[in-house]
């Protein structure tokens, strides 16, 4: 049989999504179904005198109004809580309601029922809350300062966490003796995820059974039902199930646990009928945890020959309004552990504080944590590169982490355990043309107009989250593991149930080319089933690049269990010993004998029959794995981007993207390359258009897509991309993941490129998005 | 987005629908809906009836004659986009036509529906000004029309009366030794112009006859350059920069994303270019 680990075959989800017929849970439909409309607070921060709820209630279809006191009346826990704990972490209560204080806009302050959608919405308007305005701060910078408008009574300071990683000492004495530093003070901005499915919630809740089934926009429907049910509703997670069903993109925005899915199940169980709602886009925009928001302060020390000898990092992290499910691990374990990227640095301090703001709170969004680390280290690189004369290409060489240095121990705990830097950077260049481009921009520099520029990146990430004691020791309130049970039928098709839940990633079509190249059958015999608390055994979800890593990990231990079992079976059968048994092609053989085989489909007809079977064997074929990986994983890879900029107005072109990536071995390279071009799409509109903007009183006015700008397809260009394979040495795959490359590697890319356009200029920092007007006034200052 | 409730009337005819405008108080016009849909969804307008027009083929037309297009109010933007008698006659229309949103606007929005919404960074407003078209209305006490000039009033604001149809536009057709060009220097988000700048050039012997240019987008409404100072001229590079940055708007629009002053500036610069392009297809 020809091998389907490795091509590119067509996702088996895509004629029902491409032809309208995908279900997602807006369109879903229940018997007696009502409607919500959550009332949201239109003040960053403001006292709530009291509610009116009258004029709404009187309204003809109006089911309900709930608010704060309907959530302490319901004896329910009623709090939306934070799942990873870092020392002296400041943890004030989140309601699901708000009762006294409102902290950001769009804070939930009451939730109306009606018989349809329009009802609700008409009601919710005349739901009358009488706020007292409060000063408000909405700036990471300016919440910091002294006297700035609290967020929570317990965060004095508005800090959540104050949190470092390395040692401060050995990179001070290195910034002392250093022949070269270069430093920069950088914003990275804040964005809004804008998953095209804005999420939605339907609960049905039964009083007659006590049963409640969510279905939901979830990137973790078994982090979600434990939240919900543990922290929120207060009820036993097994009267919960968790369904989601198709679902339009998350970018991490549906792996938290928001108050407003609570709240619908709330009113579900009030009214003892099925309720939906469903976020309108400026909902989305105002409630989806947001990503980035960083202020920082960087520097590098070098050595005479260019070698980095130290790093200091002081970051300022906006955690909004209320702690979001993961947020506390995104500017910290996941930030300041990267700080290493490809490079060998022998002393690294990075420090980070935790800011409440009066903003929606920040979580993890596509990278995570890793794209602002990279920024902040690949721009740096690129200031070396000038301030060092090497160049931004040689400078990175030089400190490159030999390959023969593997694994390689950072000063920032991580363990990279394997890699190889140089090729990826080889690759890059030629593919780019490298000197012909700087001879062209030599050229365009003698001549004025528009001028050209250059950009690296040369990133690491580490995904495939991870080991579970690893993280659990950094405060993580939940294991990394994976889980799959994989069912061979007695008719040798097979099914997976894997808890790895997709939410547009492909994983039936590339779980189904694991199954099948392993166990030797036709990737159409394969089914996969993910995203339902009560056909899944246990799942810890699709974020952090860790489905194919950890849950394909998973998949495979299972696929090798069935080929352990099914050889004991065979053996039987033939009369063998089931060590002489070899599998290959879907058929159990005697090794040196080819005539004595059985094929798969005869092995598990008779696991399930049992009439002629191993006395210590039990009957059935199939296996449950749970897979917790020994190490993150490690991609990396060297982007390249070319740009054009018109000095007159600021205006930036693309011209080129190479990027050279190395995800190690490729399941489906076409889903790869599609996740590539994604995260450059979303990497790209962070470097110049994506910024979730607050005015000094905390209103949002990026809130609506005629103000923010999401990458649109003629906004981009054909990217040329090329790989390098190294594979992970520590799962069953070798594989490493590749659904944030992209968004990781590509905003420093960027700027390093337009920055490099403008160095005639003296320009050395801009900061994203490089809008053109920005671009302009550094031009002419 | 949840819009209020409203009724749905659909008219036969220009006098049907200018008979129900007159019944129904606040009642909305809507032509290809693609204004005022969005600002019902944001409850930013909650007319209690919509009169749908958008199917009156007598609004429909596009004709040339005696040296002058008529285009009625309902060509959609991709229709003017691809028009022959267009690009014959006044191809500076089309190309600021299909410069409009994506290709599902320009197949739903019109160009009545466009000027009469009038958003400050529509691509057609300047167009029109620079033509020096006027704009024609009905109403059940007759027809009038208004310059072009003088139908944009404010931001969002037209001469459009409560009981009036807009029903067409006339346009001078370009003469030959005519060149004009439309810029536009995209909103990334929204698509709409932050700066649209319409210029046009005559040139007889090599000499500059006659010029102009509105820029769109730098204020409430479409701002006229006094490009005189070219007339004359052999319309050197030097000649149409100097004209150009004679563009001055005493109350420049801004937003997040572009400064009332960078507006003026590249105002300046797209009105510089679009010159210079009139004057290469002159
Ligand atoms: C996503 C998007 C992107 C867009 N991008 C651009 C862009 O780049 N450039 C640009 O110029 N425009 C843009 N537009 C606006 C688009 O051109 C609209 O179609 C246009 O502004 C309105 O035309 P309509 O036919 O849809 O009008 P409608 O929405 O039906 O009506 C708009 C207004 O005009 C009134 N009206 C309509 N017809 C008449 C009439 N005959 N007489 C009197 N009053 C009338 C209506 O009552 C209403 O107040 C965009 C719109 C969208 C939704």
């Amino acid at each position: 049989m020809a091998r389907v680990l490795g091509t590119s075959i067509k996702r088996r989800e895509d004629p029902a999504l491409i032809t309208g017929r995908g279900k997602y849970t807006d369109d879903l439909k229940a018997a007696g179904m009502a409607h919500a409309a959550i009332v949201r607070s239109p003040y960053a921060h403001a006292r709530i005198r009291g509610i009116d709820t009258s004029a709404a209630e009187a309204l003809p279809g109006v089911l309900a109004v709930l608010t704060a006191r309907d959530v302490a009346a319901a004896g329910i826990p009623g709090v939306v809580p934070v799942g990873w704990l870092l020392p002296d972490l400041k943890t004030p209560a989140h309601p699901m309601i708000a009762a006294d204080t409102v902290r950001h806009v769009g804070d939930a302050v009451a939730v109306v029922v009606a018989e349809d959608r329009y009802v609700a919405r008409d009601a919710a308007e005349r739901v009358a809350v009488d706020y007292e305005p409060l000063d408000a701060v909405a700036d990471v910078v300016a919440a910091l300062e002294d006297g700035a408008p609290a967020v929570h009574e317990e965060a004095p300071g508005n800090v959540a966490f104050d949190w470092e990683i390395g040692e401060r000492e050995p990179v001070d004495a290195a910034f002392a003796s250093a022949a070269h530093t270069v430093e920069l003070d950088l914003r990275n901005n804040r964005l809004i995820p804008h998953a095209i499915e804005p999420r939605a919630v339907l609960a049905s809740y039964d009083s007659s059974t006590g049963e409640m089934t969510i279905h939901m926009t979830s990137q973790n429907p078994h982090v979600h039902r434990l939240l919900m049910t543990l922290a929120s509703l207060g009820m036993p997670e097994h009267k919960v199930r968790i369904v989601a069903p198709e679902v339009g993109g998350g970018f991490g925005s549906k792996i938290h646990h928001y108050a407003d899915e609570a709240i619908v199940g709330l009113c579900s169980m009030k009214l003892d009928r099925p309720v939906k709602w469903t976020a309108t886009r400026t909902e989305t925009n105002l409630t989806d945890a947001h990503g980035r928001d960083h202020s920082t302060r960087c520097a590098l020390a070098l050595d005479a020959d260019g070698r980095i000898t130290g790093l200091r990092v002081d970051t300022a992290a906006a955690m909004g309004a209320y702690l979001s499910t993961f947020a506390p691990a995104v500017p910290t374990y996941l930030y300041g552990t990267l700080m290493s990227g490809q490079y060998d640095i022998p002393a690294i301090h990075c420090h980070v504080t935790g800011v409440f703001t009066h903003t929606t709170p920040v979580d993890a969004y596509r990278g995570a944590g890793r794209p602002e680390a990279t920024y902040v280290v690949e721009r740096l690189m690129h200031l070396a590169g000038e301030a060092t004369g090497l160049g931004p290409v040689e400078v990175r060489r030089r400190n490159f982490v030999s390959p023969d240095a593997f694994p390689y121990q950072t000063q920032v705990a991580l363990a990279y355990d394997s890699g190889n830097y140089g090729p990826a950077m080889d690759r890059a260049l030629e593919m780019i043309g490298y000197d012909d481009l700087r001879s062209q921009q030599a050229s365009r520099r003698d001549n004025g107009g528009k001028q050209i520029g250059i950009g690296f990146s040369s990133y690491i990430e580490a995904c495939g989250l991870a080991p579970s004691a690893v993280v659990g020791s950094l405060g993580a309130q939940a294991g990394q593991w994976e889980s799959a049970d994989v069912r061979v039928h007695p008719t040798a098709s097979v099914t997976v149930y894997t808890g790895s839940s997709s939410h547009g990633q492909g994983h039936e079509t590339t779980f189904s080319q694991i199954v099948a190249d392993r166990l030797g059958v036709d990737p159409e015999a394969v089914e996969v089933i993910h995203g339902d608390t009560d056909l899944v055994q246990f799942g810890m979800g699709t974020y952090g690049s860790r489905s194919a890593a950890v849950g394909g990990s998973a998949i495979a231990r299972s696929v090798d269990k069935i080929i352990e079992k099914g050889k004991k079976i065979a053996a039987h059968l033939l009369e063998a010993s089931a060590e002489d048994l070899e599998y290959e092609d879907g058929s159990f053989r005697v090794a040196g004998s080819p005539d004595r085989s059985l094929a798969l489909g005869d092995v598990a007809l008779q696991a399930y029959l049992a009439h002629n079977y191993p006395d210590d064997l039990e009957p059935g074929l199939s296996a449950t794995s749970f897979y917790d990986p020994a190490n993150f994983t490690y991609p990396f890879g060297t982007h390249v981007c070319v740009v054009e900029v018109d000095t007159e107005t600021g205006s930036i072109e693309l011209l080129r993207y190479a990027a050279v990536d190395d995800v190690g071995n490729v399941i489906n390279p076409m889903i790869v390359d599609g996740q590539l071009h994604g995260g450059l799409a979303q990497g790209i509109g962070q470097a110049l258009w994506e910024n979730a903007v607050y005015d000094e009183s905390g209103q949002l006015v990026s809130g609506s897509l005629m103000d923010y700008a999401v990458p649109k397809i003629h906004n981009l260009i054909p990217f040329e991309l090329d790989r390098t394979t190294t594979p992970c040495p520590h799962n069953p795959l070798g594989v490493k993941g590749v659904g944030e490359a992209g968004a990781i590697a590509s905003p420093a890319a960027v700027v390093n490129a337009v920055v490099d356009a403008l160095a005639p200029f003296g320009i050395s920092h801009i900061d994203m998005p490089l809008t053109p007007e920005k671009v302009w006034r550094a031009v002419n200052s | 987005m949840y819009q209020a409730q409203f009724d749905y009337r659909r008219a036969g005819s220009v006098d049907e629908a200018l008979s129900l405008l007159q019944e129904n108080e606040d009642a909305k016009l809507m032509a290809g809906g693609h204004s005022l849909i969005p600002m019902m969804k944001l409850r930013l307008a909650q007319p209690p009836v919509v009169i749908d027009i958008g199917r009156l083929d007598e609004l429909k037309g596009i004709s040339e004659a005696g040296g002058s297009v008529r285009v009625g109010s309902l060509p959609t933007h991709a229709v003017i986009a691809a028009s022959d008698g267009l690009a014959a006659h006044c191809p500076v229309l089309a190309e600021a036509a299909g410069h409009i949103g994506d290709a599902q606007v320009r197949n739903r929005g019109t160009i009545g529906g466009n000027i009469a919404h009038a958003d400050p960074g529509s691509d057609i407003p300047p167009v029109l000004v620079l033509l020096g078209a006027s704009v024609h209305l009905q109403s059940p006490s007759g027809t009038r029309s208004v310059a072009a000039g003088d139908f944009f009033q404010d931001l969002l604001m037209t001469d459009v009366g409560e009981d009036e149809i807009l029903t067409h536009v006339d346009a001078p057709a370009l003469g030959s030794g005519t060149g004009a060009a439309y810029l536009k220097f995209e909103h990334p988000a929204s698509g709409y112009a932050v700066v649209g700048a319409a210029a046009s050039v005559t040139v007889q012997n090599g000499r500059c006859t006659a010029a102009g240019l509105v820029v769109g987008g730098v204020s409430a409404t479409p701002t006229a350059v006094d490009v005189s100072s070219l007339v004359g001229t052999d319309l050197s590079d030097d000649a149409i920069a100097a004209a150009a940055s004679g563009l001055d708007a005493e109350d420049p629009i801004g937003d997040i994303f572009a400064s009332g002053d960078y507006r003026v500036h590249v105002g300046k610069v797209y009105g510089k270019r679009a010159l210079a392009a009139a004057r290469d297809r002159a």
